[in-house]
């Protein structure tokens, strides 16, 4: 009936989905590209999450909550700025498919952090999504998969395109 | 596979996404070919730098700290929420609360309804017949003992003559589904009945009047004590000898 005191449903959420609260954040940070609406995001996520918890049936608690703060940032992004979805990365205007000789070179020249996240950022938000994932947050394809809610070949094909959309960035970007 | 299948799939191998056989493969085509060998370097080169660069964000701590309080805020405002099963108890109960306090309301009410009818006609019969009592005698010394061993209670038995309200006898007499003790008492050739029971409540209550077919009665609870008096006399005087019998 009451419950007086610290309720178990929400110790049980801390401690299996708030450990997953950097993913989270570092994963809104670069869909939505700016901290305030990464916060919201998150902290809204996290809300929907502890009132579907009683859904969550014990997989992988990254992944389940992820998607949720995932599918949180796209809503926000389809809503506030409908235009944003829709730009498709340039890949003429970035010189063409295929990355320079040297691209492998000019990376090793180390990039800064700044530079980097600024690079990812220039993606679409499906390239971030995929990229973050796999790079930031080492999630397997099928975890991708998962989160984004589309199929593992799908995943592969975003991540070929991201990659070689970020070398060209970067390479450019010396 | 071929050259441009093998292209496909260096991401998934630089991942290890891949199957052994997939992997034995496209390292065999590594050793041959220039361009997928490059472009497999320049996966690993980005890979390295992303990770080295440690791009990744951190939850800012007040992040941390707004979603903890907005969950507990969360927890208490939803789990102070009852189940559907306690809101369904809840109504039920009161529901079944209800329904027994408009019964038990409805059936004291008929009961005492049912009771003042039963006062009245015993109260006449004992007046039609030449049963009026059944010891007749003006002594409560007489009166009284004549009760013992025909009831299981002992009722107070007084002669009011001296204030007008003679004692003129006592009889056994059925009410409410017991035996109850009837005790007649004459005023100007008036008789007044009066039932006497054990009260089944144990609260006292002082004399209430009705009035029934042109009979007036008063009833009321003393000491464990159930008392229904009723007489054609009219109020005044009734309710002079209730106060000497209820004193």
């Amino acid at each position: 009936m009451f419950r007086l005191t610290e309720s178990p449903r929400l110790s049980e959420f801390e401690r299996k989905v708030l450990p997953h609260l950097d993913a989270a954040y570092n994963l809104a940070r670069f869909l939505m590209r700016n901290e305030q609406d990464a916060e919201d995001v998150v902290q809204e996520a996290a809300l929907r999450a502890f009132r579907f918890f009683d859904d969550f049936r014990g997989e992988n608690s990254r992944a389940w909550f992820l998607r949720i703060v995932r599918n949180t940032s796209f809503t926000v992004l389809k809503k506030n700025r409908p235009d944003e979805m829709n730009i498709a990365f340039d890949e003429e205007l970035h010189g063409g498919q295929t990355p320079p000789m040297d691209a492998g070179v000019a990376l090793d020249r180390a990039q800064d952090r700044q530079s980097v996240r600024a690079a990812i950022e220039q993606l679409p938000p499906e390239f971030r999504e995929a990229i973050t994932l796999r790079e930031l947050e080492e999630a397997s394809y099928k975890e991708i998969a998962d989160i984004a809610g589309v199929p593992i070949g799908t995943v592969m094909s975003r991540l070929a395109r991201a990659r070689r959309q970020l070398q060209l960035i970067l390479s450019q970007t010396k | 596979m071929n050259h441009h299948e093998i292209r496909e799939l260096l991401h998934a191998y630089a991942d290890d996404e891949l199957d052994l056989v997939n992997v034995r493969e496209i390292e065999q085509h590594l050793r041959a070919c220039d361009e997928c060998r490059r472009i497999e370097e320049q996966i690993r080169a980005l890979r390295h730098a992303l990770n080295n660069d440690a791009p990744a964000y951190r939850a800012p701590a007040r992040l941390r700290r707004n979603i903890r309080a907005a969950l507990r805020r969360e927890a208490k405002a939803t789990e102070r929420n009852f189940s559907p099963w306690f809101v369904f108890a809840t109504g039920a109960a009161f529901a079944l609360i209800l329904f027994a306090f408009v019964f038990f309301q409805t059936n004291r009410a008929s009961r005492g309804n049912a009771i003042v009818d039963q006062v009245v006609d015993n109260h006449v019969r004992s007046l039609l017949a030449t049963h009026l009592v059944d010891v007749a005698s003006s002594d409560q010394h007489t009166v009284k003992p004549w009760f013992d061993g025909k009831v299981d209670f002992a009722p107070d038995v007084h002669d009011f003559a001296m204030s007008g309200f003679p004692l003129f006898g006592g009889r056994l007499d059925y009410l409410d589904g017991k035996t109850v003790v009837a005790l007649v008492y004459q005023r100007n050739k008036h008789p007044i009945n009066v039932f006497i029971m054990p009260a089944t409540g144990s609260s006292d209550s002082s004399p209430a009047l009705s009035n029934r077919r042109g009979y007036n009665l008063f009833h009321w609870t003393r000491r464990g004590m159930e008392y229904w008096a009723i007489s054609n006399l009219n109020e005044a005087e009734l309710r002079q000898f209730i106060a000497l019998l209820a004193r």
